[in-house]
């Protein structure tokens, strides 16, 4: 059985050689191809030093980035030599102090007199505590340590362990010690610093606290639905606003988030974008009609504007951005003009294309009624590639909002260099992944909105190519 | 039957007249909103640039002027300062190559995961589909700036970024091209008893990879432009020397960086669209 498909496959084989040689030159030339693909990506992997990554990456400083993202935190501090001068501090701004005179704001509850009515206590979400003293700091009950542990000064002024050397590796899982500084961080929520002057204590929870509004708003001690609940009511919250007023500038003047100007700056991004198609849009339409061979008879005007779609498209927008930059000044007039001249050259070839593939027989119809050239492009040439204009505009919307965030953050303003200050700052991390997420909404946003569009337009929201 | 022809006439007349009428209102309101939307960006540009429009539109020449007049004053001297920058666009091509190769990988692997006529469970695919929205959504530079952030300056992040977002935007088009190749191959393979992998190494993935590939030249010539931009931040290659040279106002290095990148971008979509004909063309 076997020998007589063998045999079947010879005979096969024989009939069409032609077939199976090319089979294996084909396949011959696929393994060249891939061979060199992998010469070039282990090159790749060398020159661009990705071996380096894991030398690169300090998980420590990717785990502080995150942490800071979703958590805020409460600094204590303490001066040895004012013990009972305690200072808590919302995320360690001088501005935002609990319990100062000026500000209604009293000291949180986890935050309390001792027992023994000498020591205060910091409460930290896992119920472990860090007891102040005079002369020394406790930390004690924390979970996953069996014993508790006691941090002074010595007689030269340095912070130490007491019993350190008593006790054993595991016991002092979570310390840092040095010279200078004695540092509990049994995980990244609770972190205890004790320095020759003074202990600062981090206290993080996690959440995005003063996100509507920031800490000394007199709207502050209500929540969100709340204060908005307070703007139907008539006693004012303050004497000067009314309550709607008030909740409206609260939010907008957030001095945490910056809502105000983070969202000013979205629209400057925003505007960026769709102006900028628009403009590409009405620019390359008419140029598109006299670029295509089958309206325009005059080859040198053809060729001309050919090459200048090339070139507006190959000087990247990054260039025509640094122009533009020059000339406007930060702003958004630089961001429509580097999207507008960049896709006048796309779309113009997008646009020229699609007007020399329409059929000719429409425009022939129109033609045999002795209708103007004119008419005959109207009725003709129009119908044909109205959705195909509309489809690759609107497809060109959404690239180009990812490209406002781009040409701002090179400089013309907007979300993107907001989103470049924030991260530069070093420590509103808060503020980058607030940046980040709705940069990432309203770029889903608008590419949801131009496949909406398009579907209600052409009736399917495919870009349609030809 | 003569007699409601009339009628049936009116009737048309009628519909036809209201449709008309419908599609000039619609018109017009589309054209209201855009005009709306027109008037309030320029509102919105005015308030938020900080040089008037009419200024900029009269300066708009200057700085390429200067950038020229930088440029002839230097006379023969100019073109060894051109071939300096070469090694700078080379790293620049180098992490575009480099990316969208692994990310061109990704997308394929992507793509399978995603694909409603190669995989049965719903929830793998309505996973892999959000996860891919969400990284084409994010902006290179975005996530090239956390990744220099936490990495310090080297072209790493640049690679992470550009593949992170090539897999993303890849994997969508492979996707739609998985979904919509001819579902016979897979038939046919099926009826043979040939097993998952088989039926996409010897059905699915011939019928796509010229269309892959296609996709996958275009997106060089994304990346090229990508990688130049997060030169800009401090990615290396050329964007980081242009952004120096402009910052120390090198008119004439300015212009040769410039001209460079041109060049390359010009000559990569000539070359692309080559390839791509050749490729989709030899298969039709």
């Amino acid at each position: 059985m076997s020998s007589s498909l063998a045999i079947q496959r010879e005979n096969i084989r024989k009939l069409f050689p032609d077939t199976f040689n090319q089979a294996r030159k084909s396949r011959l030339r696929g393994q060249i191809i891939f061979f060199l693909v992998l010469v070039y990506l282990i090159v790749g992997f060398f020159t661009l030093d990705v071996v380096d990554i894991p030398k690169k990456w300090k998980p420590q400083n990717a785990a502080m980035f995150v942490l800071d993202t979703y958590a805020h935190k409460d600094h204590v501090t303490m001066k040895w030599e004012n013990h009972e001068d305690i200072k808590i501090a919302f995320e360690g701004n001088y501005r935002s102090v609990y319990g100062r005179d000026n500000l209604d704001k009293s000291i949180p509850d986890w935050f309390y007199k001792n027992s023994d009515n000498v020591g205060n206590v910091v409460e930290f979400n896992n119920k472990g505590k860090a007891i102040l003293y005079k002369d020394k700091v406790e930390i004690v009950n924390f979970p996953k340590y069996e014993r508790d542990f006691t941090i002074k000064l010595n007689s030269n002024g340095k912070p130490y362990l007491v019993g350190s050397e008593d006790l054993v590796i595991e016991d002092l899982k979570g310390f840092r010690i040095t010279e200078n500084r004695v540092e509990f961080r049994p995980t990244l929520y609770e972190r205890i610093q004790v320095y020759p002057k003074k202990v600062e204590i981090h206290r993080y929870s996690i959440g995005w606290k003063y996100f509507w509004f920031d800490f000394s708003s007199p709207l502050e001690p209500y929540t969100f639905f709340e204060a908005l609940g307070l703007t139907f009511s008539k006693e004012r919250v303050v004497p000067e606003m009314s309550n709607l007023k008030l909740f409206l500038t609260e939010i907008k003047d957030n001095e945490a988030f910056m809502h105000g100007r983070v969202w000013w700056a979205m629209l400057e991004t925003i505007v960026m974008a769709v102006l900028g198609t628009m403009f590409a849009t009405v620019m390359a339409l008419p140029l598109s009609f006299l670029a295509a061979y089958n309206v325009t008879p005059i080859k040198a005007l053809r060729f001309t504007l050919r090459r200048l779609f090339d070139t507006l498209r190959g000087i990247d927008f990054l260039i025509w951005s640094l122009i533009f930059l020059r000339a406007f000044g930060p702003g958004p007039f630089t961001g429509i003009f580097a999207i507008g001249f960049t896709d006048t050259g796309t779309l113009g070839k997008l646009y020229s294309e699609a007007i020399e593939n329409t059929e000719k027989k429409q425009q022939e119809g129109v033609k045999s009624t002795g209708a103007s050239k004119f008419l005959q492009h109207r009725f003709g040439i129009i119908p044909q590639i109205l959705p195909i204009f509309v489809s690759q505009s609107l497809y060109y919307l959404e690239s180009n909002t990812r490209g406002a965030v781009i040409i701002g953050a090179m400089g013309a303003g907007g979300i993107g260099l907001q989103f470049l200050g924030a991260l530069g700052t070093g420590n509103d991390f808060e503020n980058v992944a607030y940046m980040a997420i709705l940069v990432l909404a309203v770029v889903i946003f608008m590419d949801r909105l131009s496949a909406w569009l398009r579907r209600i337009l052409i009736g399917s929201d495919q870009l349609i190519v030809r | 039957m003569t007699k409601a022809l009339p009628a049936n006439l009116e009737q048309i007349e009628v519909n036809l007249k209201k449709l008309t009428n419908q599609r000039t209102r619609s018109s017009l309101l589309g054209i209201a909103i855009l005009i709306l939307i027109f008037f309030g960006g320029t509102l919105v540009s005015l308030e938020a640039n900080a040089g008037s429009f009419g200024r900029g539109i009269a300066n708009f020449f200057n700085y390429p002027r200067d950038l020229f007049v930088d440029t002839f004053e230097m006379g023969w001297k100019y073109w060894p300062r051109v071939i300096k920058y070469i090694p700078e666009l080379i790293i620049t091509l180098n992490i575009a190559l480099f990316s969208t190769s692994i990310g061109f990988v990704l997308a394929v692997i992507f793509a399978i995961f995603s694909s409603r006529n190669l995989i049965r469970n719903k929830r793998v695919i309505q996973f892999t589909k959000f996860f891919m929205d969400v990284t084409r959504s994010f902006p290179t530079l975005i996530i090239a700036m956390v990744f220099l952030y936490l990495m310090g300056k080297s072209s790493l992040p640049a690679v992470i970024a550009i593949t992170i977002h090539t897999a993303g935007a890849l994997g969508k088009l492979f996707t739609e091209a998985i979904e919509n190749c001819d579902g016979k191959p897979i038939e046919g393979l099926s009826s043979v008893g040939a097993t998952w992998t088989q039926k996409i190494r010897f059905s699915v993935l011939p019928q796509v990879l010229p269309l892959f590939l296609s996709y996958g030249i275009l997106r060089l010539e994304i990346n090229v432009r990508e990688s130049t931009i997060l030169g800009f931040v401090g990615a290396g290659g050329i964007g980081e020397m242009l952004a120096a040279l402009i910052q120390w106002n090198y008119g004439a290095d300015v212009l040769a960086c410039m001209f460079l990148l041109v060049g390359t971008i010009i000559a990569l979509d000539y070359l692309s669209a080559y390839w791509r004909h050749k490729l989709i063309g030899a298969n039709q």
